[in-house]
């Protein structure tokens, strides 16, 4: 089991769900049709380090983090 | 990196770091203030921030400003922060002014498009994300 969490102003609960890797969780986000048009948008963190591989071989409690456009400053 | 609740203390903030590196030898210190515009009848911005990935970034940003023989610094408000008052502010050290200089330019924008931070218009009391000024961070669509 692994754990999605949803920062900023997605304002979504944490969502837990069984997935081998990055690309079952995009499978298993685009079900939900309010996240869509934020993950076209969002970066991807796993376990805090920001990843850009759909290949990514995931691990019981990993945490993957959705990172909306930023603006600091 | 140093976060704080609601706007900053710059002057606080600069003195201070000044004051640590009074015996550093550094030739150069170059500061930066954001500071809140009254704009769009906003009362505030607001931000959050993720910090593990925050830190994380800094710590990179750390590691290059280390290889040229310089220093960054910055500090970032959370929650409100009303006009006319700083929500961040950064600094470079350097022993020559040329890398400050060129070092607080491309650490400020990578800051403005990297860092894991997220703003909000307060209008009457109400938080609305700016979504048309945010930009997607690097990688953004994996998951599309």
């Amino acid at each position: 089991m692994i754990k999605v969490e949803f920062l900023g102003p997605i304002g979504k609960a944490p969502l837990e769900m069984e997935a081998d890797t990055l690309a079952d969780v995009s499978i298993k986000l685009k079900e939900d049709s309010t996240l869509r048009e934020w993950l076209e948008k969002c970066a991807v963190a796993l376990n805090d380090t920001m990843v850009n591989d759909l290949g990514i071989v995931l691990k019981d409690g990993d945490k993957v983090s959705i990172l909306p456009p930023v603006c600091g400053g | 990196m140093e976060l704080y609740n609601g706007p900053l203390d710059v002057k606080e903030i600069f003195g201070r770091w000044l004051d640590e590196q009074a015996d550093s030898n550094y030739g150069a210190y170059i500061p930066f203030v954001g500071t809140i515009r009254a704009e769009d009848d906003i009362e505030a911005l607001s931000f959050d921030i993720y910090e593990p990935v925050l830190q994380t970034w800094f710590d990179t940003w750390q590691e290059k400003a280390k290889a040229l023989g310089a220093v960054v610094k910055m500090a970032h408000a959370k929650g409100d922060v009303p006009v006319h008052t700083s929500s961040y502010v950064s600094a470079v050290f350097s022993p020559k002014r040329r890398v400050a200089l060129e070092l607080i330019d491309v650490f400020v924008e990578d800051f403005k498009a990297n860092a894991p931070i997220w703003k909000y218009d307060v209008k009457n009391g109400e938080r609305i994300y700016a979504a048309d000024r945010s930009t997607a961070m690097n990688g953004a669509g994996l998951l599309a």
